[in-house]
Parts: C-alpha cells; sequence; structure tokens
C-alpha cells in the first residue's frame, strides 16, 4: 500500500472479489493504474465485497474497480451499488471485469447484466489497461463537466 | 557500601503495593504492602506499604529510583472514535489498548448527538479521535470534532486521524478551549497501523494531566516519577522479556497472560505471520506489542460471564463437580468480590475458571487459520497473529500465582485438537510471575534494562516440564 496521495490525484481501490485468488491481472491493472496518475489502495485476492466499501469509506475513494476471474462473479456483485448506497457512496465510479461468468455467453447480455446492477461499466476478458484507462479518465472528465455545470 | 536499589511502586485498585529491587545483582529485596486509598489520601495507603516494606527489609535502602504506575481511581479511561468499525476505529481501540488504558467504549462513522452524550456520560480521561487514512476521508472526523468542540467534554482529546483534517481539527477544538494534542494517523494508509506515536501520546497526557486529576500526585513526596498505567508497565516488562537487554538475549516471540478480578488481559510480542507454507494473510496487519482485554472475563467481578462463556458442563468437568453446585459457588463469589477461595472445593472451582478464563481470552486474542475453497482448489487464510511457535508463554494475576495447580490454569492458552484454526501456541515454556513483580520490570525497563531483565528472568518460574526442560536450566543459570 502506498503513502497519502498526492493533493488532487483521484483514489481508485482494486481488488478481486469473492473467494477468487487470480491476483495478476489486478495486479497489472493496479500498475497501470497507478503509472496513469491514479492513487490506487490494493486490497488484493479473496476479498469479500463488503471491505471494498470500507476501503473506499476510508480513503474517500472516486471509484472501486472489481476483479473476477473464476466464474462466480455474478454472484459475488450482487447488490455490489446497493451496499455502497447503504454506505453513503452512492456516487462512487464502479468498474467490473474479468471472466465474469461460466461457459461462452455472449458478452452484451454479460455487460447489460452487470450494468444493471449498478456498475458503472464491465469490462470482458482479455481487455487493455490503457482502454480501460482511457474511460475512467473520460468518466471522470465528464463527472467534472456535470458539477461544474451544476454549479452554473 | 551496598548495591544502589530501586523502589517500585503500583497504585492498583485495592492494594498499593511495593517492590524493592538491588539494581546490582537484579534480585527482589523485598515487598510490601497497603491499602489502597487513593479515594481518601493516597499517601496514607502508600505509607502503610513503606512501613510494611521496612518492617521486612529491616531499614529502607536509600532508592536510586522511586517510580510508579497506577491502575487506581478507575485506571486510565478511554473512548475512541474511528471511521470504520474494523479499520480505523479499530486502529484506534489498538491504540488505547496498547496504552494500558481501561476502554470504555468505542465509536465508529460520525457521532449523534446521542453518541456524545453517552461518551459524556462515560467521563473519559482521555478521547482518541481517529478516522480517515491520509488524504482520505476528512468529512467524519471533522463532523465528531465539530460535536465534540460544541459539547461539554472537558477532557483532553488526542487527534490521530487523517492527517489532511488534523490543522483544521486541533483549530476547531483549541478554539472551543479544549486541551487538543495532535499525533500521527493510526492508519495512515489503509491496512497499514502506526499506533506508537499516539501510545506516546497518549502516555504524555497520562503522565501531565491524568496523575493530578485523579490526586495521585499528593503522593509526590513518595515517588520520583508516575510513569505510567499498570497494565502499560506489564506490557513494557513483556516487551523488554521479549527484546532483551544489552548483554542480554531475549526470549523472543513471548504470551503473557494477567488474570484478574475484573479482566483477562493478553498481551503478545510476536509479528504473528503465518508460519506454514502457502497461507493469505487477510484482514488488518497486528501490532508487534498487542494487548488485549477481556472486560467480561473476571475472576470476581464476571466469574457467572466466564462460566457463561465456557460451559457450564465444561466448568463444572474441570472443577470435579455436579452442575448444580456452580450456582451455589457462583452466588458465593458475587455475595462478597473480596473473598479468596477458602475450601477446597472453591479452590478447584477457582482453578476451573481461571483455566476457561484463559482458554477464552487467549482464544480471541490469536488469529485463526480456515480453508477457503476456491475453484482452484481449498485455500488457508489466516487472520490475526499465528502464535502457535510462540515459544514462552507467561502467567500472572492471583488465581495464577496464588492458585492451585498453576500448571493445569496456564495450560489453558495451549493449542487444542478440538479448535485447530485457533492459532495458539503450541509448545511453549511455562513461566509464572510468582513474585507479581512485572509492573516493577516495565518500570524499570527505560532506566535499568540489564538490572530489570534479570530481575525479571529471576522471578520467573517455569510451571511445565516437557519441552522447556533445556530452557528451564539455561533461565537458572542466566538468573544466577
Amino acid at each position: 500500500m502506498t503513502a497519502s496521495p498526492e493533493r488532487g490525484k483521484r483514489t481508485l481501490v482494486t481488488g478481486v472479489i469473492g473467494s477468487d485468488t487470480h491476483i495478476v491481472g489486478n495486479r497489472i491493472l493496479s500498475m497501470a493504474l497507478e503509472d496513469a496518475g491514479y492513487h490506487v489502495v490494493t486490497l488484493g485476492a479473496l476479498t469479500p465485497a463488503e471491505d471494498f466499501i470500507k476501503a473506499a469509506i476510508e480513503t474517500a475513494a472516486d471509484g472501486i474497480m472489481v476483479s473476477s476471474l473464476y466464474g462466480q462473479g455474478e454472484l459475488d456483485c450482487r447488490g455490489f451499488r446497493d451496499l455502497c448506497v447503504e454506505a453513503g457512496l452512492q456516487n462512487i465510479l464502479l468498474y467490473v471485469g474479468g471472466n465474469l461468468v461460466v461457459g461462452k455467453q455472449n458478452w452484451d447480455g454479460v455487460e447489460q447484466r452487470f450494468l444493471e446492477m449498478g456498475f458503472d461499466r464491465a469490462f470482458p476478458p482479455g481487455t487493455r489497461t490503457d482502454a480501460v484507462i482511457q474511460l475512467l479518465n473520460e468518466d471522470f472528465a465528464k463527472r467534472e463537466a456535470d458539477v461544474g455545470a451544476e454549479a452554473r | 557500601m551496598s548495591d544502589p536499589a530501586a523502589l517500585l511502586i503500583d497504585f492498583g485498585s485495592t492494594y498499593t503495593k511495593l517492590r524493592a529491587v538491588d539494581l546490582g545483582n537484579g534480585i527482589l529485596l523485598g515487598s510490601g504492602q497497603g491499602p489502597s486509598t487513593v479515594t481518601i489520601d493516597i499517601t496514607v495507603g502508600m505509607q502503610t506499604a513503606l512501613d510494611n516494606l521496612e518492617e521486612r527489609l529491616g531499614a529502607l535502602p536509600d532508592f536510586k529510583y522511586r517510580l510508579a504506575c497506577s491502575s487506581a481511581a478507575g485506571g486510565l479511561k478511554m473512548v475512541t472514535v474511528g471511521l470504520v468499525k474494523e479499520l480505523t476505529a479499530e486502529a484506534a481501540r489498538l491504540a488505547a489498548l496498547g496504552a494500558g488504558a481501561r476502554l470504555v467504549d468505542t465509536f465508529a462513522h460520525t457521532l449523534s448527538k446521542r453518541d456524545v452524550a453517552n461518551i459524556i456520560a462515560h467521563d473519559p480521561d482521555i478521547l482518541l479521535l481517529a478516522g480517515g487514512t491520509d488524504g482520505g476521508n476528512s468529512e467524519v472526523i471533522l463532523h465528531n470534532t465539530e460535536m465534540m468542540a460544541a459539547s461539554e467534554l472537558a477532557c483532553p482529546i488526542i487527534v490521530a486521524g487523517n492527517k489532511s483534517a488534523a490543522d483544521e481539527a486541533e483549530q476547531f477544538l483549541r478554539e472551543a478551549g479544549k486541551d487538543v494534542r495532535v499525533s500521527n494517523n493510526v492508519m495512515p494508509a489503509l491496512g497499514t497501523l502506526d499506533i506508537e506515536p499516539a501510545r506516546a501520546a497518549i502516555r504524555s497526557v497520562f503522565i501531565e494531566r491524568i496523575v493530578h486529576a485523579k490526586g495521585l500526585d499528593r503522593a509526590n513526596d513518595f515517588f520520583d516519577q508516575l510513569l505510567m498505567p499498570t497494565p502499560a508497565a506489564v506490557l513494557e516488562a513483556a516487551r523488554l522479556l521479549s527484546e532483551g537487554a544489552p548483554g542480554r538475549e531475549g526470549l523472543g516471540p513471548l504470551l503473557l497472560v494477567d488474570i484478574g478480578g475484573a479482566t483477562t488481559d493478553v498481551h503478545s510480542l510476536a509479528d504473528g505471520l503465518p508460519t506454514e507454507g502457502r497461507i493469505l494473510q487477510q484482514g488488518l496487519p497486528e501490532p508487534f506489542m498487542k494487548r488485549t482485554v477481556e472486560g467480561d472475563l473476571g475472576m470476581r467481578h464476571n466469574a457467572g460471564a466466564i462460566v457463561e462463556a465456557a460451559g457450564r458442563k465444561a466448568v463444572a468437568t474441570r472443577a470435579g463437580i455436579s452442575v448444580g453446585e456452580i450456582d451455589a459457588l457462583l452466588e458465593g463469589i458475587a455475595r462478597d468480590v473480596e473473598h479468596l477461595p477458602g475450601g477446597k472445593q472453591e479452590r478447584t472451582f477457582d482453578a476451573a475458571l481461571a483455566r476457561a478464563a484463559i482458554q477464552i481470552a487467549v482464544k480471541r486474542h490469536a488469529g485463526t487459520v480456515e480453508i477457503v475453497h476456491t475453484v482452484n482448489g481449498p485455500v488457508a487464510a489466516q487472520r490475526g497473529k499465528d502464535l502457535s511457535q510462540v515459544a514462552t508463554v507467561i502467567g500472572t494475576g492471583g488465581a495464577l500465582v496464588y492458585g492451585d495447580n498453576p500448571t493445569s490454569i496456564l495450560s489453558g492458552c495451549l493449542y487444542s485438537e478440538d479448535e485447530p484454526g485457533s492459532l495458539r501456541p503450541r509448545n511453549p515454556v511455562q513461566l509464572l510471575d510468582k513474585n507479581y513483580v512485572l509492573y516493577a520490570v516495565g518500570l524499570l525497563a527505560e532506566a535499568e534494562p540489564e538490572a530489570a531483565f534479570d530481575f525479571a528472568l529471576g522471578s520467573l518460574e517455569p510451571v511445565n516440564d516437557g519441552p522447556g526442560k533445556e530452557e528451564e536450566n539455561e533461565l537458572r543459570v542466566t538468573s544466577g
């Protein structure tokens, strides 16, 4: 875990949800996010949904990046947004990615299910880190513009 | 000319205890005891104890040091506040316990008016405010600071939360006329503990403010310094024994169990990292020096609670009595908590209670390992400290020192096949603090570590044979 974030850096919480030990991809993502200028709080493998939320509260995180590689993601992630809302994090940005479901299923359907669960974005296996970072930057820029518009 | 000596004083809640130590040889010269008279005039009990010591020694030596600790007048009463219960609120709790405090309540998230009223009703000696990692959440600690600033709370407040909010928090409280100190964040980054600075801040408030507030300084003529709360002195003794002193090798990782009338304290000096192969560590990292207090496990004030927690049948079997006889024995204790066990049945019951209290307290203190089933097969996941390889267990407290069969009582802390997931010591040397000197060792540890270390080793009596045989001989040689 790294030292306190520099002023202005956005904080992201990363981890692998549920009884899932596949940590490598999550580590690569975390390093890429650091390189892209984010402050990353890494929770590692075998992380219960509640621990993501607790970490996000203490660190005042701007987003949570959930990884799931073992096919049980749909079960583990159910109610994730609701947990965030309960904890006062209703506006936190939520991304999820990996081998989210078992078997060969149509990605559009899978994505749709995770978006309905309250995730802002879902990513299929094989997504490049730069693609994720580009979308993150865009999403945060859009949020800033929205807040700015409201302020005016 | 005789060797220099030290006088070590414990102003307890029941007794004022004295230990006189020969610093040249690191041995106990004698003990003295008087009543605890803090509520009337602390000097009365102190003078009685000193007279008692003089009587036993013949004449009092000139003391090079006269150091004291105290658990009288309610101990060091603290309330802690954090953000998430398992994170900064837990870190704040660990800091207070490590400073030897009697933790009366802990709070998490934003304080409500009702919470503030509860805090004031507790009448704490110190309030510790944490919350947020550095650069993380600052709203909650600032909200809580504002609530406390607007309250009538008069005790010192230590702010040990998100450093980005520290200046503002300090200003709020100062402007409201509160005694405020800022310390390092107890959790600077998620999952990183930094509780030593907060412990030091608590200790300095204790010396500067609490000693006077509780009227302990009326005995100023009898001591040079009142250094810390008694549980902190015991923890310092454990640290010295574990780490060693100049020219003296320490005992390494150890566990210390202190069984009292109202609580059972467990101290561990160990990193507690997994000792076996591929085990995943989960949860918050544990402090190397960790103290836990079980407020529901006390030999006199909470004897009934021990029976409840351990199970009536288990206690009865261990004591060799019927389940029906337990109630009468418990009633006897409740009727007079000052009563010391007399008859054989009372004594065996007491030993069974003490063993159960130690077993539960150490189980709660030690970490656990469980098998998590993943699609890749089973994975062992550890939470808390693995104490299975800890080589030394030290027992102190009346029930152990004066009780029947201390070996059996202290063995309650050991690993059990019945609870394979509880990472308690498997094969330690068990030592007994037979003269109740650990507080004195802790007080002396800073000024005279060598003498304090020799004094401690000489006073600890091995109570088990078996794995400790060799070690036992070594101890005798070192202390001789």
